[in-house]
């Protein structure tokens, strides 16, 4: 059985194509057949953080169009065979597409695949409707801001609504020393807020930006950088591993860290 | 409400931002979860207070109808202390508003 996650936000810019590289390439690695799929098609990005923008051929378009078969427009990926990406199209699919068109494309790739992760454009306009209409799970990506979680739960009721579950919330951008200083949402504030549970928890790592540059996940090299190895967790946590959530804002780290733990005792 | 927050209050200080967040994140989603806006929500609160009054005499004062989210449902509560009840309920145009 193939599980087809979306993996979406509402809101721009909080992650949601550097965790689908990342878990991709991790859940590959870890031994499951993956394909990612950029629903991004206004601005694709997928391909570039996969560092696969120079071997694309064929895109969803063509395949939809049926002017090519679905492996000639899947790019494996060199390092880790057991991933492929199929590329999103022109951006003027956007005027077309239709959420049949979308179960389409993934139903071809639910039949080759362990999993299929979709990376979902921004916002809850056509483009998330149409992800949306080809998903059964969903990772809802926000980090601790005001923002990021309102638009979270509006897209977290419209996942509900269309009965994808289960529905399971990564944290992202994570700083741990402002989250101990009461500056920055805490990690149970987000999740009783969006009352969902925690798949995983990915601190801010300038280490992102490097393998964004370079063109390669964290995940491919078994970087131990903080974020690699978070992600490397939402990928074992996907397929079914036990593995312990940490706080990083309330890891020991000294006088001042017990200090701050002290602060945030709840009092009433 | 943490250790924090109240020696920043017994200090006159600004509390910690993180509580401010978390306090504006429920009220704003509370309206965003009902699709209720404030106009809307003070309409209905005073048709409430209307029919309700008509059967028993309430503190208007006093009362007090809001959203309330907990686990992503939010219920409608309506906080009414009854001063006593009628013995008839009231016409429905007569009652005070
Ligand atoms: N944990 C992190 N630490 C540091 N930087 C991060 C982290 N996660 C994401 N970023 C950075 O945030 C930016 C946005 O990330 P990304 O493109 O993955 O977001 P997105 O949700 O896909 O955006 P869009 O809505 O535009 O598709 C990128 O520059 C990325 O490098
Ligand atoms: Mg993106």
């Amino acid at each position: 059985m193939s599980r087809t996650i979306l993996i979406c936000s509402g809101k721009g810019g909080v992650g949601k194509t550097t965790l689908t590289a990342n878990l991709g390439i991790a859940l590959a690695r870890q031994g499951s057949s993956t394909a990612v799929l950029d629903a991004d098609f206004g601005l694709r990005n997928l391909d570039l953080l996969l560092g696969l923008e120079n071997r694309i051929v064929y895109t969803a378009q063509e395949v939809l169009a049926e002017s090519c078969r679905l492996e000639q427009a899947l790019v494996r990926h060199k390092q880790e065979p057991n991933l492929s990406l199929l590329p999103a199209g022109n951006p003027r699919m956007l005027e077309w597409l239709t959420p049949d068109d979308m179960q389409k494309i993934v139903g071809l790739l639910e039949d080759r695949f362990d999993f299929v992760l979709i990376d979902c454009p921004a916002g809850i306009e056509d483009g998330f409707k149409n992800a949306a209409a080809a998903s059964k799970e969903a990772i809802v990506v926000t980090t601790p801001e005001v923002s990021a979680v309102r638009d979270a739960d509006r897209v977290i009721g419209l996942l509900q609504t269309r009965a994808i579950e289960p529905i399971q919330l990564v944290l992202n951008r994570v700083r741990p020393r402002m989250m101990a200083n009461q500056e920055m949402l805490a990690v149970s504030d987000v999740t009783d807020i969006l009352a969902l549970p925690l798949l995983g928890l990915v601190v801010e790592d300038e280490q992102v930006i490097v393998s964004t540059n370079r063109g390669e996940p964290l995940t491919l090299n078994g970087s131990r950088s903080p974020a690699g190895l978070a992600y490397n967790n939402v990928a074992r946590r996907l397929r079914g591993e036990e593995v312990p959530i940490v706080d990083p804002s309330k890891e020991p780290q000294g006088m001042r860290a017990k200090l701050s733990r002290l602060m945030q005792t709840k009092i009433f | 409400m943490t250790l924090r927050d109240l020696i920043d209050k017994l200090l006159g200080r600004q509390a910690a931002s993180a509580s401010t967040a978390r306090q504006r994140l429920q009220l704003v989603l509370a309206h965003d979860r009902s699709d209720l806006n404030p106009e809307l929500l003070e309409q209905m609160r005073r048709e409430i207070l209307e029919v309700v009054s008509r059967y028993v005499e309430i503190d208007l004062d006093e009362g007090d109808v809001s959203l309330e989210t907990e686990d992503r449902v939010t219920a409608l509560v309506a906080n009414l202390p009854i001063k006593r009840a009628r013995t008839t309920p009231l016409p429905a145009s007569a009652a005070p508003a």
